[in-house]
């Protein structure tokens, strides 16, 4: 697939975007809903309804070379518009249409400057649920991690 | 501002397809195409419903000057289709033509492969006027005895172009014309004179 | 030549009926949820996913629940079902040395950056059959540990090897997009990435014994297990509008490097060859054989002669597709009764012929 180039978004900004988005697609549709419910959104209309379809997951070969198609994941995309603002974007994993237009608007939000801090206020309680969890699996990973000892060779 | 595509995506892209299809079927036969669109400009509607039907990423798009000048005509097509755009006729899957008069030979476009005649270019052309009953003379499949389609504007030696991709049958390229509420095909196949 | 037959509507209405009921079982009984056997049976979950070349645990999950746990039958599903959406492109090329690891594993050595890390594995379990587990009860809760300070830093076994140069490199990436079998059919020689996109969503079944075959000598390679790894990988996708790669989330992979046989010539000192396999999910045993049989196949590039089934990219190619494979195979149960007949005929006519040849044989005997 060719994609067309264009400039990505410039350095802090982009990293910050990309941020919110990564933990809209990692929350629940119950996050965003609660996150939404506590700000005061303008009314958004689709700029094209949220639609299901594939994304091609390429892996590399030996890890780090050429790509090969390793198959599909299903991806749900929204695009709107505030009434008042800019367009918002969500692309996640899954077939969850309302999460991922819920996702869109607080993707229109976030980009106004002025409403950025409530909207990443508000999206905290969903942000610490994810980081706790991330915590308790690499604990439990960490139990596994095997201490090899080396067994002294002691005269008896 | 990136203008809406079509209101119902499924059942507004079925209704394109099979106009098109239809028109594709019967050369000569004029069929109607509404599909409520309001694309930026100098992109007619028409021409975005077929594309918003028939393109998506794995076909790549030639625009001609008119529409290549407008970068919302590119966003649009991107957003709604994905679709690369190139700069090179011969690697189009679809060429869209808003200035029939300027439409480069149709010699530059793809004309498929011995294995794979499809994969020629197909070009989507916004014409002024689609008329029935006069003009072009068409015979060949699909066609009941013959039948006659006025088009306009044309670019100059259209016709005998159009000889020279019939020659080169299986390969060589399609046409779908449009004009406002209006939909027409020119297959590969279809044989057309001046009288 | 298939019979168009008629009059089964009914029959077949009712069939369906039957199978929604047993499917079912005894109402007593309580109902399967999607929920539980994506939970509770993920490693088949994971199965379907990465055979049915879809990344949707519910839906797999589901297609397990309709298909009564016939993996193929799921796989089936599961692929039908994808045809019906649109594909909007590829995704940013995953990076597997980003992981958060769960499992990682190495036989060659001992002592890695990152630690032999367990994680939920069958390995050291004794394969007893628990008979606790059939009286449902608490679980106890998994042990926790502080991680250490090189926990999640995890670097490629291979890239240990290759500081030495002691290994081949992965072949270069020279941005020409990879082939897609799901799209162009495959034409041989298949290069190597249409060969890992076929084994990824082949038959775990049929790969895995010809990943045995290689090592009971039918095309030997030498393997060793360099890395496996399992965890959660982000995916990203680049959209057309926005033009900047956009997270679309994490998915679950297991990835496994294998070690082969060295290889040098005249020119070129020897090196350990590799073999790769990634499955969707925690399918180890997959990613395992698939590696195997991902050098075995390289057999021609390294000069090696072509003399086993696994070596054969044509016949493993064309056969491990469980879909394909079904599809030929079940289709035995289609009405053949025309054909048949023809077969009928033709034996009868035989047997007529033998009949008599061997009467005038016995008449002949007997006049002399």
């Amino acid at each position: 697939m060719t994609t067309n180039p264009r400039d990505p978004e410039s350095g802090g900004d982009g990293a910050a975007r990309r941020a919110v988005m990564a933990l809209c697609a990692e929350a629940s549709r119950t996050d965003l809903e609660a996150a939404l419910s506590a700000l005061d959104s303008p009314a958004s209309a689709d700029l094209r309804p949220p639609e299901t379809g594939l994304v091609m997951a390429t892996g590399r070969i030996g890890g780090d070379g050429r790509p090969f198609n390793l198959g599909e994941v299903s991806v749900t995309r929204a695009a709107i518009r505030l009434a008042d603002g800019p367009a918002g974007f969500a692309y996640h994993l899954g077939r969850d249409r309302t999460k991922a237009r819920l996702a869109a608007i607080l993707d229109a939000l976030w980009q106004d400057p002025a409403r950025r801090a409530r909207v990443e206020a508000a999206l905290e309680p969903a942000a610490r649920r994810v980081e706790a969890s991330r915590a308790q699996a690499a604990r439990r990973t960490a139990a596994t991690r095997v201490d090899f000892l080396t067994l002294a060779r002691g005269e008896d | 501002m990136l203008a809406p595509g079509f209101a119902d995506p499924v059942h507004d892209a079925q209704a394109a397809f099979r106009a098109v299809m239809d028109a594709l079927a019967r050369p000569g036969r004029i069929r109607p195409l509404d599909p409520g669109l309001t694309p930026p400009l100098p992109l007619t509607p028409e021409l975005a419903a077929v594309a918003l039907a028939l393109i998506d990423a794995d076909t790549p798009v030639w625009l001609d000057a008119a529409l290549a000048a407008a970068p919302d005509v590119a966003a649009y097509l991107r957003f709604h289709t994905g679709a690369p755009l190139t700069d090179d006729p011969a690697r189009a899957a679809f060429a869209l033509v808003r200035e029939p008069a300027r439409c480069p030979p149709l010699g530059r476009f793809a004309p498929g492969t011995p294995a794979y005649p499809d994969t020629s270019t197909t070009l989507v052309l916004a014409l002024d006027t689609i008329a029935p009953g006069a003009g072009l003379h068409l015979t060949g499949p699909g066609i009941a005895g013959s039948a006659r389609m006025a088009l306009t504007p044309l670019p100059p030696g259209f016709v005998g172009q159009l000889a020279e991709n019939r020659a080169a049958f299986p390969l060589g390229i399609d046409l779908i014309l449009t004009a406002p509420g209006q939909v027409a095909g020119l297959p590969r196949s279809t044989i057309v004179t001046e009288a | 030549m298939y019979v168009a037959v008629k009059g089964g509507e009914a029959a077949i209405d009712n069939a369906h009926r039957l199978l929604a009921e047993t499917r079912r079982g005894d109402p007593s009984v309580p109902e399967l949820s999607v929920a539980q056997i994506r939970a509770q049976m993920a490693l088949l979950v994971d199965r379907v996913m990465t055979e049915g070349s879809l990344y949707d645990p519910d839906l797999a999950a589901l297609a397990l629940k309709q298909a009564r746990g016939d993996v193929v039958e799921a796989v089936f599903l599961v692929r039908a079902y994808r045809t019906t959406l649109p594909r909007f492109g590829a995704s940013v090329p995953l990076e597997t040395g980003a992981m958060a690891v769960e499992r990682r594993i190495s036989a060659t050595f001992k002592d890695l950056p990152g630690g032999q890390v367990l994680g939920p594995t069958f390995d050291y379990t004794h394969r007893l059959i628990d008979f606790a587990l059939a009286a449902e009860g608490e679980v106890e809760p998994a042990a926790e540990a502080e991680p250490r300070a090189d926990a999640g830093i995890c670097p490629r076994v291979t890239d240990l090897l290759a500081q030495d140069g002691l290994i081949e490199p992965s072949p270069p990436d020279d941005g020409a997009p990879a082939g897609d079998l799901t799209r162009e059919p495959v034409d041989y020689p298949a290069d190597r990435a249409l060969r890992l996109q076929a084994l990824a969503r082949g038959d775990e079944g049929f790969i895995l014994s010809l990943g045995y075959a290689t090592q009971r000598g039918y095309g030997r390679t030498h393997p060793f297990v360099g890395e496996i790894r399992v965890g959660e990988v982000a995916v990203e996708f680049v959209p057309e509008e926005l033009g900047f790669a956009v997270p679309l989330g994490r998915v679950r992979l297991t990835e496994c490097q294998m070690v082969n046989q060295f290889k040098g010539s005249r020119a070129a000192p020897p090196q350990f060859t590799r073999g790769y396999g990634l499955s969707f999910g925690q399918c180890e045993r997959k990613a395992m054989a698939m590696a195997l049989v991902d050098r075995a196949l390289r057999a021609e590039e390294l000069g090696e002669p072509v003399a086993s089934p696994a070596q054969d990219q044509e016949f493993v190619l064309s056969h491990c597709d469980s879909l394909q494979a079904t599809g030929f195979v079940e289709h035995l149960k289609l009405p053949h009764y025309v054909d048949f007949q023809a077969e009928l005929e033709l034996v009868r006519r035989l047997r007529a012929e033998f009949e008599q040849a061997s009467e005038s044989v016995e008449m002949q005997e007997a006049a002399e």
